[in-house]
């Protein structure tokens, strides 16, 4: 009875010496708290939602142990996105990174209901916001990007067709699409390119078999040169690529460095969405803002933000040096032709066709 | 069509033909199997693990075994403690879709996808292979898809021209006429729902590692389910499932090369599913279920 009344004593020691410590800790100069919600796909799709991870990691390393950081992945359907943020935001985190266009609705509500949270919304697009919006859309001229890929793609080509392997089939990745064809187009528009898209929900982007299937046609029709804008499912293309010996090329993140040894000779080169360095700097400025002493002004601006070719936001991967080495000169001249605006690159179909139409023709 | 295509249509009909086959093991047993899906789930993750940590062969062994387990555990609830089989079939694809993840998280240290897989050496048909046309067709071929064609008669043959298929049937049909006779009920369950697991494991694995080379969170896109419709509308018989599947591998081939300006994308995307709905309405009605299907059997009731 005696023992049983000294483990409660102490017990009931414990946790109140606990709870001290713990308003104790409240007490001092919080850390800032950071964290990103995944899309479809999740990490490990050695593409777009990677990179976006390689943007928190560089902030864990720069920032070590002064703050604190979290990563969550949506159930496989992703329905739990809202809910997601929404916990991210009752922890009193200051920024959370929502990656992909899927986060719209639930950025939209969960921003709302909590404006201390500061939001970056990758890809998406919400209306009618400003400076002081707790919430930054960020957004990449992936047409442009995909203009030099299929630059490389035109000249690499033997049999006069490439192929485009699509995800889901809606604007976003159409502006791929579109502008990967232009690209080819610049160079030799009598280039054949077949386009496939894998499915038209967010699914597209996690079914490799499609994706190696429809590679494998392509490759049949007659392609060897084949670009993939299709997250986890471009995994199949690479497959498809690797075993018919043709050319492939990756998506977001250089997938040549992500890629089984086998496959990598033929992955040339990969399309650069800079996802980490639009989450670094989200993320930098929030830590900054937090990390600051009172009275500074803040550094963090919501509203629009649009990654570009001329702030190396889209580009081309290098790693396979090889590949490309041959093309390396055509690619680097269109692209400063880019930057400077002397080439529009399409985003659509209205003005892809108008841009064909502008195009000298070649015999 | 050539046999450029045939080739992809089999590619595609394999894990429903699998699917479908091990459905077809347990329902004829009289246990109905709903939880195909997760045990191909189940299967393709743990057929990436072994093929990942240990090459192909150990991938289809932890693929089928891990099938297998799940499906114990369906066996157990089902024919011990005679739980509603969709009911248990249901719980077990939500449980193999969150295990999933959290052995993903454990062992490859992220969430949704593995690490790259090895894949078994492909195969070429002898003498098939020097017919010019068909070369798409037998060159490269997957081991299990050849391991899968052969399921089909050895199923058959098990099923029909063996004591331990007429018993398995029997149990299926008729059990309370099967135990009187001294079959015994409970074992024939047992074996009929494992092997459906087992086989589903392979389906499965046969996704990740054979077709894919990685496993992805969410690759198997309802296959279990249509491998069961393919069951049904092949009559639980293993020929018919493999009719059933081909078709559907067939439509998803066609889905594929069918893109055309004129079709709305989306209309093109629906050609597999359409297809098995009205191969199902329209055959259905001369499908013939085991009598004992999805029936729990108690020893001493009625």
């Amino acid at each position: 009875m005696r023992i049983a009344r000294w483990v409660a004593l102490t017990l009931v020691l414990a946790l109140v010496v606990g709870t001290v410590a713990g308003c104790a800790g409240l007490g001092a100069k919080k850390k800032p708290k950071v964290g990103i919600v995944f899309d479809v796909g999740g990490r490990g799709d050695k593409s777009f939602n990677d990179s976006a991870y390689a943007g928190l990691e560089k902030i864990m390393k720069e920032y070590g142990d002064k703050i604190e950081t979290k990563f969550l992945e949506p159930s496989g359907g992703g329905e739990n996105r809202e809910q997601l943020l929404r916990q991210l935001a009752e922890l009193k985190y200051d920024g959370v990174v929502a990656v992909g266009f899927l986060f719209t609705d639930a950025v939209t509500k969960v921003a709302k209901d909590f404006p201390n949270t500061k939001f970056a919304l990758i890809d998406g697009f919400i209306d009618k916001l400003n400076d002081k919006s707790n919430i930054l859309c960020q957004g990449f001229t992936e047409h442009e990007g995909s203009f030099l890929v299929g630059v490389a793609a035109a000249k690499a080509t033997k049999s006069k067709k490439v192929g485009f392997v699509g995800g889901m089939k809606f604007a976003l990745i159409e502006k791929f699409e579109y502008g990967f064809r232009a690209g080819v187009a610049a160079v030799d528009p009598n280039i054949k390119v077949f386009v496939d898209y894998i499915g038209t929900t967010g699914d597209a982007f996690k079914d490799p078999i499609k994706g190696k299937e429809l590679a494998q046609k392509q490759i049949k029709d007659g392609a060897d040169v084949i670009y993939h804008a299709s997250g986890a499912s471009g995994t199949g293309v690479f497959e498809a690529a690797a075993a018919a010996k043709v050319m492939a090329i990756g998506v977001d993140s250089d997938q040549y460095l992500s890629a089984p040894a086998a496959q990598q000779p033929y992955i040339m080169t990969s399309m650069l969405k800079r996802v980490d360095v639009a989450t670094y700097d989200f993320l930098k400025t929030v830590i900054d803002d937090a990390l600051a002493p009172k009275g500074t002004a803040p550094k963090y601006k919501g509203g629009y933000k649009t990654y570009g070719i001329k702030d190396n936001g889209v580009g081309y991967a290098e790693s396979n040096a090889n590949a490309i080495k041959d093309y390396k000169a055509t690619m680097d001249d269109f692209k400063s032709k880019i930057a400077k605006g002397e080439i529009a690159v399409p985003l659509d179909k209205a003005t892809f066709d108008a841009y064909i139409a502008k195009l000298p023709k070649k015999p | 069509m050539d046999a450029e295509m045939l080739a992809s249509a089999l590619r595609m009909s394999t894990p429903v033909l699998l699917a479908a086959l091990a459905g077809l093991w347990s329902e004829r047993s009289g246990v109905v199997n709903i939880g195909l899906e997760g045990m191909m789930i189940i299967g393709s993750f743990w057929g990436a693990y072994g093929s990942y940590a240990y090459g192909p062969f150990w991938g289809l062994l932890f693929g089928m075994v891990a099938g297998l387990l799940l499906a114990a555990i369906h066996a157990v609830a089902t024919v011990k403690y005679k739980v509603d089989h969709v009911v248990s079939g249901v719980a077990l694809n939500i449980l193999a879709l969150g295990l999933t993840r959290f052995l993903c998280i454990k062992i490859f240290n992220q969430a949704t996808a593995s690490e790259h897989t090895r894949a078994f050496a492909t195969l070429n048909i002898p003498l098939l292979d020097h017919i010019g046309f068909l070369k798409p067709l037998v060159t490269k071929v997957s081991p299990v898809i050849i391991l899968a064609l052969v399921l089909v008669p050895l199923s058959s043959l098990v099923l029909n021209r063996t004591v331990f298929g007429l018993r398995l049937r029997s149990v299926g049909e008729n059990p309370l006429a099967a135990d009187t006779l001294g079959v015994n009920v409970f074992l024939m369950k047992y074996a009929g729902v494992l092997i459906s697991g087992a086989l589903a494991g392979l389906a499965g694995m046969f996704l990740s590692v054979e077709h894919t080379g990685m496993y992805v969170e969410g690759m198997t896109q309802g296959k279990g389910y249509i491998g069961l419709a393919a069951m049904i509308f092949g009559n639980w018989n293993p020929a018919g499932a493999l009719g059933a599947s081909l078709l559907f591998g067939f439509a998803e081939a066609i889905s594929i090369r069918a893109v055309s300006s004129v079709i709305p994308y989306q209309f093109i995307k629906m050609i597999p599913y359409a297809l098995t709905l009205a191969v199902l309405a329209g055959v259905v009605r001369r499908a013939v279920t085991p009598a004992a299907d999805g029936v729990a059997y108690e020893r001493g009731g009625e």
